[in-house]
């Protein structure tokens, strides 16, 4: 099965040979390296920029204004801040021009802890995407999704950000994308670069099919009647991992969310009003995180319904992640954390 | 290019009384650089899509517009808010127009951006083998910005440069900083010249020497496809904006006035002439000014529309 770098080439491609995608830039990007989690190798419309993040946000809004479809991309969402006030003006384009100026284009950017990245390869943008009106933020779990949610990212007429979560960029899926050969061994031959003098070398590309993941849609990962557990990107696997910890102790829905903006209200309202308890799990810092706002919505809409108050369980509101392991494992979340914190929440009673 | 010279003149004169008279919230504008914007606005290859002009203008651009055809009524829809403005419906300042028909882009109010995104327009311009030109208009306090140095180095990258061309107007004020006090470069445009960028320096009061600057400019990046950046000394007669005032400065050169000293020495026009083409447009801007008062204003119910493409809902008490 292709792991999510892997499934990020081959949407690019796809997209770029179907969807009339005219430009993958930013820096690193094209060849040799192909990205720093080779997310862009062998694509063909691929190619390095300065290193310069504002540079890269204003090409891909000056080709939106052109009418090009493009994907550029923040080497790490921790340089992204930089040019927040054109994210803003992106996303506001539309809207200040009274329609006359859509924006489609696509940002893309690892983000989250996970690698070992220390304090400037740790941060998490999710709580600040949704605070950007006018874009559509994403995030998948798996590379099939991670495959579909791109091509809709790329699809969109709004502007999309398309966060990746870079500890899953070589996880492998459990579904193939279409088109993608069964032999895993027989994709690395096909896509991935030799080590060495890659300057003759040409990916093999297999013959793809379309597969969207709607935006707005989430996904129940699994069904349960206890509680519910809303999250997305890696905190998916966190989740279950913490599950099988338990051994079953409480039957929890997992909702994988993969949509944080415009998120799906009614996938959540109906597994609240069925397991009456709720946990909204992610790693960016916990003030202002974007789990309280739909903790504060479950709790003031569905307060009637729950036996107990919607809990949010997200990275501490540090300054960082620090680097050692004992430090950026007490920073965000970690599976003991998930345990506990349904344990408590199911602890409650009305 | 004279009478448009007035018309634009007159035009935001009327705007900055129309602040005073309390039917516009704030006035902000560029008179004073009539002979500058009208010279440039004359020569754009004008329509939309990759094979035209791109305009990544700033807020100093009501001459440049006017001489593209724009009608006064734009402007003063735009400064009085009302629904009818074509380029925000009433939702942004006055001067912050977008023509997406003209490759007009959106006014930035965040100094700078344009010359950013021009790249975008200029590399797709540049895909589509056109001989269009992504043009940023900027004043001189704005090149401070880093994304100024952006569209240095990314129109100027070796085998890829891209066809922009870079103007300032220089006024030599930002807001009420005067240039002199931050700027250690003899000349804006010579930060172009480590680049290897064609750089010039000219009279942006005198709207021959303009037009023919700009005409010269756009030729060769037209027929080279490699950018070219130009400042134009300018002069500022209103201040910044409402903010500041907005009064007639005294100590300022006028374009207008030197262009009809000129056209008069030459007897081409004479005072009687200059008196007619002003009260022309005074009395047409008047009588729209008191039209477009009357107009709707955009109801309070609009404030999602075009938030999302297609007006998808982007309310999330409605997700």
């Amino acid at each position: 099965m292709a792991n999510m770098a892997q499934a990020i080439r081959l949407a690019l491609h796809y997209a770029e040979t179907n969807l009339d995608l005219k430009e993958v830039f930013g820096q690193d990007v094209g060849a040799p390296l192909g990205g720093v989690f080779t997310a862009t190798q062998g694509v063909k419309t691929a190619w390095n920029t300065p290193l310069d993040e504002r540079g890269i946000i204003g090409t891909a809004m000056g080709l939106a204004l052109a009418g090009d479809r493009c994907v550029a991309e923040i080497q790490f969402c921790d340089y992204i801040f930089n040019t927040i006030d054109m994210l803003k003006f992106a996303g506001n384009t539309l809207w200040s021009t009274n329609g006359n100026y859509p924006m489609p284009m696509t940002v893309m950017t690892p983000v989250g802890a996970g690698i070992r990245g220390s304090i400037y390869h740790s941060h998490s943008f999710d709580a600040w995407a949704t605070r950007l009106p006018g874009w559509k933020v994403v995030m998948p779990s798996n590379p099939l999704e991670a495959y579909g949610l791109l091509l809709s990212a790329i699809k969109d007429p709004n502007p999309v950000l398309f966060l990746k979560p870079k500890a899953l960029m070589r996880v492998k899926g459990e579904e193939l994308i279409p088109g993608e050969p069964s032999d895993e061994k027989e994709l690395r031959t096909m896509i991935d670069a030799p080590l060495g003098d890659r300057t003759k070398w040409k990916p093999k590309w297999p013959k793809l099919e379309e597969f969207t993941v709607p935006i707005g849609k989430a996904r129940v990962v699994k069904e349960g009647t206890d509680m519910t557990l809303v999250t997305y990107g890696r905190h998916v696997l966190v989740a279950k991992e913490a599950l099988e910890k338990m051994g079953g102790q409480y039957s929890v829905e997992v909702i994988d969310l993969r949509s944080l903006y415009p998120y799906d209200w009614q996938a959540i309202k109906e597994s609240v009003l069925k397991t009456k308890r709720v946990l909204f799990l992610n790693e960016d810092t916990e003030v202002t995180n974007f789990g309280e706002h739909l903790a504060y919505r479950v709790n003031t809409e569905l307060f009637y319904n729950i036996y107990a108050p919607a809990k949010v369980l997200a990275g501490k509101n540090l300054p960082g992640i620090g680097l050692h392991p004992n430090l950026e494992e007490n920073s965000v979340p970690q599976t003991d954390d998930v345990v506990h914190a349904i344990q408590d929440l199911m602890a409650q009673e009305p | 290019m004279y009478d448009l010279m007035v018309r634009a003149r007159v035009l935001e004169e009327r705007m900055i009384q129309v602040y005073r008279r309390g039917d516009a919230f704030f006035w902000i504008g560029g008179p004073g650089e009539e002979a500058f914007g009208v010279a440039l606005g004359l020569q754009v290859l004008k329509g939309k899509g990759p094979k035209y002009d791109f305009l990544h203008l700033h807020y100093r651009c009501t001459p440049t517009l006017l001489a593209m055809g724009m009608k006064e009524e734009d402007a003063l829809r735009l400064i009085m808010n009302k629904a009818t403005d074509v380029s925000t419906g009433g939702r942004n300042f006055a001067n912050h127009y977008c023509y997406p028909e003209w490759n007009v882009a959106p006014v930035s109010s965040p100094i700078g951006i344009q010359y950013s995104v021009a790249i975008g327009t200029a590399l797709s311009q540049k895909r589509n083998k056109s001989k269009g030109v992504s043009i940023i208009t900027g004043g001189d306090a704005g090149s401070a910005e880093g994304d100024f140095a952006s569209g240095l180095i990314w129109s100027s990258r070796p085998g890829s440069e891209l066809p922009m061309y870079i103007t300032i107007q220089n006024n030599k004020w930002g807001i009420s900083t005067d240039y002199d006090s931050q700027h250690g470069e003899k000349h804006v445009s010579d930060r172009g010249k480590p680049f290897g960028i064609r750089a010039k320096v000219h009279d942006g009061n005198d709207p021959i020497a303009a037009y023919l600057a700009i005409k010269e400019d756009l030729a060769y990046i037209r027929k080279t496809g490699k950018p070219a950046i130009s400042e134009f000394k300018v002069s500022r007669l209103y201040g910044h904006s409402s903010a500041s005032g907005a009064n007639r400065v005294a100590n300022e050169d006028c374009c207008l006035e030197n262009f009809e000293k000129k056209l008069h020495k030459m007897k081409v026009l004479t005072a009687a002439d200059f008196k007619q083409i002003r009260e022309k447009h005074f009395e047409n801007i008047r009588v729209l000014t008191d039209q477009i008062r009357e107009e709707p204003a955009p109801s309070g119910d609009s404030i999602w529309d075009h938030t999302y493409a297609n007006n998808e809902n982007a309310d999330w008490r409605n997700f």
